[in-house]
């Protein structure tokens, strides 16, 4: 069926919105509601940040490339490692995966826009003001927050520089934006589905996005409400943190974490239904235990409000506490592993070609396995006497979101960008990018394991001479990934300007709506008159 | 047993790998793994660690290598055709129900490990209360009134800009702590102002410090030796250079120092009662701003605008000298200003708000006595 028919047969019902293309100019990116247009904004805001944030990486890897101060202060140091965190958590892999989500699952669920497609404008246009907001205070006297990522109370409230108050309310349009997205995603899962896509039929993509969305929803006030008595605490008078009042700057720990663990998930399993769509396309087989990975990924977010405190071994939890955290961490490694041994089995005995994305999912899968081994080991309280606060834990949770979240969401680019423009990026160049980076992202992060483990702690300028030789490689490992996504750059573009013409399955092995029943570049509105859906 | 031999190539050819060769050829210079350290917690949390990696390391491995046999035999290069399998129950409980058994492994003798390293309140031969301050620590032997306070020695500071061959760089101090072995040994963490963390590797020893609670620890070092280790808690600017050093004795050694420190203390107290003379608190109060001051308001006393106020021609540094010694002894709520006056001596006071008012840029011409100071406590 052609969309020509579909608008003829709602013409009626649409009046004068009949053939209505975008508007023109920057008003079309300013005003618009497409789900396609806001998602394409999320994912260059994503971009930008991510060179952003990288950029900062760079000042970082320069200065730890040898012993000695060589190129900025301690201060301004610690202000980089504070805003790279920032940038690349709330910046880039976040709005990353709400970018996906808005162009793939309406047209997944065979919907012809998100549900609530204003409030969809809104959630975006909070997202520059906010990085601009934050950004900014790398301009103010005192400059910006230098209190890690983290912002742990008394360091960021009693001793926080002034800029501190900018970070606040970033963090809370940040926030805003996030409930918002996350409604829309809820709302638009739950009653924009064609009929006939029932809940299990959901591509896991939806369904990852859905449980992510409720983790969202559930988490983001917990940080508001701690930025807020961070607030109240510098400049209203009150003692939520400060000992001296009576606070108690633990409380902010666990407030923190029981934000910031389920915000860890939030960032990886929107990856595992990215994983879980691609695999099967170029294995040429069907996921194996569809049922089993979302039960696995409602277990994971479930077990993410229980955890927190993993984070916090250090601080002297009674050892009930200790114990509690402990068991309930590596039992998170079950319902991971049954996510693994899916994908393996989903490749077990396909027809497999390597096509770039199917190279980024795979890469996902092997250095995803050796952050969520690695986070295993962490989780184990006694031995994390020693990792805690170390760059083995720098080393785990980057294998984690880069070498996972970001491979997911660079996946996720070249298997959907010959869908969303109608042509094929370069393959020549694909694979280039991507063997690229994956030797220079394992040549920075994997020597940081044994940095960590021979004693260098984290968020330190500078260090002891046993640790030069394996910051030097980590620097250059650092430095060569950092150009690899400048290529990526070059690849994005390229392709959204021109290329071989994508069929509207693009992929031999392709299946779900957006590549069975659409064209490639797929309509404005994707789905107006509901799909037919395949058993 | 070779075990630990093994290990060490097996992670020198891993390395080698992640490094494309430019491991191999340098690896004596390369520590790779966690210490085993001096203490019978810290051997334990080692043979911990090994477990939990070789576990991880075999389940990787076995992961990976399906993973690479179907990549090399299932691909459609090669001819193979798709199975049509796509669910299993009994698999499905099988790695469900595999991972469990290995968890319950893992979480035995973690619990026995975690109970013991919990053990501080028994028993404890000496008591060391440690305390964080921006950026330095302060130890107090609290069954000998001896306390005092150790920072980033004066030569790491000295070659910060190019530390090339300087020998502990970054890990040494001007005074270490001295702790005799084969004693049980229970530290005491508090926090004067943010949060740090004392780590000490060999010892096993990481535990939080934070300002409004006591933490505890404990070791029984069990060779002498001298152990250093750095505050692992980010805690402002200077994080990265408060380092740790123990300094481990014999019993004899450890009572003579304990002398020695005590008979200082008395020389400490008398030079307190004598009238300096402005050249001496000069030439004191210098060393004194450079290990306390120096951090926050600069070598030559410009501060850090917007976050640390300059000392040069500031109002207090230049006003009255109660005012003066107020700040600096008492310091102020609600900044990064610490109350000196529980830190520092009474020549120390007397030393450095002189050589503040009186260097610096700044030439106001009194000076403080230690007695001033004495009065003023």
């Amino acid at each position: 069926m052609t969309q020509e028919a579909t608008h003829d047969e709602l013409g009626e019902y649409q009046g004068e919105h009949h053939d209505h293309g975008p508007a023109k100019g920057l008003t079309r990116w300013i005003t618009t509601t497409n789900h396609k247009d806001i998602g394409t904004l999320y994912l260059w805001l994503a971009f930008i940040m991510l060179l952003f944030g990288g950029a900062m990486a760079m000042v970082i890897r320069a200065e730890l490339f040898q012993p000695g101060l060589q190129f900025v202060e301690p201060d301004f140091f610690n202000q980089m490692t504070t805003m790279h965190g920032l940038i690349m958590v709330f910046g880039a892999i976040m709005p990353a995966f709400v970018g996906l989500a808005n162009w793939l699952i309406p047209m997944m669920i065979g919907a012809p826009d998100m549900a609530l497609p204003r409030m969809n404008n809104w959630s975006f246009w909070l997202l520059p003001f906010a990085f601009t907001i934050l950004a900014s205070t790398l301009f103010m006297e005192g400059g910006a927050p230098a209190f890690g990522w983290t912002f742990y109370a008394p360091l960021s409230t009693t001793f926080a520089p002034d800029s501190t108050d900018f970070f606040i309310v970033a963090i809370h349009l940040m926030g805003i934006s996030s409930v918002m997205g996350s409604i829309n995603i809820i709302a638009t899962i739950l009653n924009m589905r064609a009929p006939g896509m029932t809940m299990m039929k959901m591509p896991l993509f939806v369904w990852t996005w859905l449980i992510t969305a409720y983790l969202l929803i559930a988490v983001m006030p917990v940080l508001a409400g701690a930025v807020t008595m961070m607030l109240t605490d510098r400049h209203f008078g009150t003692s939520f943190f400060d000992a001296a009042g009576g606070g108690d700057p633990v409380m902010f720990q666990h407030i923190f974490w029981f934000f910031g663990h389920p915000e860890v998930y939030i960032m990886i399993l929107p990856a595992f239904g990215i994983v879980s769509a691609i695999l099967p396309t170029f294995a040429r087989k069907r996921l194996f235990g569809y049922s089993s990975m979302v039960y696995a990924t409602a277990s994971i977010a479930i077990l993410s409000f229980m955890v927190w405190a993993h984070h916090m071994f250090t601080v002297g939890m009674p050892i009930a506490g200790e114990l509690y955290f402990m068991y309930a961490t590596i039992l998170i490694s079950i319902p991971t592993g049954v996510k693994i041994f899916n994908w393996v089995s989903t490749m077990w005995r396909g027809s497999m070609t390597f096509e770039t994305p199917m190279l980024w999912a795979i890469g996902f899968i092997v250095m995803f396995t050796i952050g969520g081994l690695s986070g295993l080991m962490l989780g184990v309280a006694p031995v994390d006497t020693q990792y805690h606060d170390t760059y083995f834990v720098v080393a785990h949770f980057h294998y984690v979101l880069v070498t996972g979240a970001l491979y997911s969401i660079i996946a996720a680019f070249y298997y959907w960008v010959p869908k969303w423009t109608g042509h094929m990026y370069n393959e020549t160049h694909g694979k280039i990018h991507f063997w690229w980076s994956t030797i220079a992202v394992n040549v920075l992060f994997f020597p940081q394991h044994f940095l960590g483990l021979a004693g260098m702690p984290r968020r330190i300028p500078d260090y002891s001479l046993q640790f030069a030789e394996f910051n030097m490689i980590s620097s250059m490992g650092g430095f060569a990934f950092g150009l690899a996504q400048i290529f990526f750059l070059y690849i994005v573009v390229k392709t959204i300007k021109g290329g071989k013409k994508a069929s509207g399955q693009v992929w031999e092995g392709a299946t779900g709506l957006e590549f069975e029943q659409l064209s490639s570049p797929p309509p404005y509105h994707s789905f107006t008159k509901a799909p037919d859906i395949k058993d | 047993m070779n075990l630990s031999k093994f290990i060490r190539r097996g992670a020198i050819a891993l390395a080698g790998l992640a490094s494309m060769l430019m491991v191999s050829s340098l690896h004596a210079e390369y520590a790779f793994n966690m210490t085993k350290g001096v203490t019978p917690i810290s051997r334990q949390i080692y043979d911990l660690h090994m477990i939990v990696f070789w576990i991880c390391a075999v389940v990787g491995i076995a992961v990976f290598a399906v993973m690479a046999w179907s990549i090399i035999y299932h691909r459609k290069s090669r001819g193979a055709v798709a199975a049509s399998f796509h669910e299993s129950t009994t698999v499905e409980v099988i790695w469900t129900v595999a991972p469990l058994i290995v968890l319950i492994a893992i979480a035995i003798p973690a619990t026995i490990t975690l109970i013991d390293l919990e053990d501080a309140k028994t028993n404890a031969d000496i008591n060391l209360q440690v305390t964080g301050i921006q950026w330095k620590w302060k130890y107090s032997y609290l069954d000998e009134d001896i306390s005092f306070i150790s920072s980033l020695a004066q030569s790491s500071r000295d070659v910060i800009k190019d530390p090339t061959g300087k020998e502990n760089y970054l890990l040494e101090v001007d005074q270490p702590v001295v702790l005799p072995i084969n004693k049980k040994i229970r530290f005491l963490f508090n926090s004067s102002d943010v949060i740090h963390a004392w780590w000490v590797p060999e010892l096993a020893v990481k535990q939080d410090v934070i300002p409004g609670y006591i933490n505890d620890s404990w070791a029984i070092i069990e060779k002498t030796g001298t152990y250093r280790g750095q505050c692992a808690e980010l805690c402002g600017k200077d994080h990265g250079f408060m380092p740790i050093v123990v300094e481990a004795v014999t019993q004899p050694e450890y009572e003579q120092w304990i002398a020695g420190k005590k008979a200082e203390a008395v020389a400490v107290a008398a030079a307190a009662e004598l009238q300096w003379s402005m050249q001496d608190l000069l030439a004191q109060g210098e060393t004194v701003y450079r290990t306390n001051c120096l951090a926050c308001h600069g070598a030559t006393g410009a501060g850090i605008p917007g976050i640390f106020p300059a000392m040069t021609n500031s109002t207090v540094a230049t006003g009255g000298v109660a005012e003066h010694m107020n700040v600096v002894m008492n310091g102020r709520s609600g900044t990064a200003m610490a109350a000196y006056k529980a830190q520092l001596s009474d020549v120390d006071l007397a030393a450095v708000i002189t050589f503040e008012r009186n260097s610096l840029g700044n030439s106001v011409g009194d000076m403080v006595q230690p007695s001033a100071i004495k009065n003023a406590r």
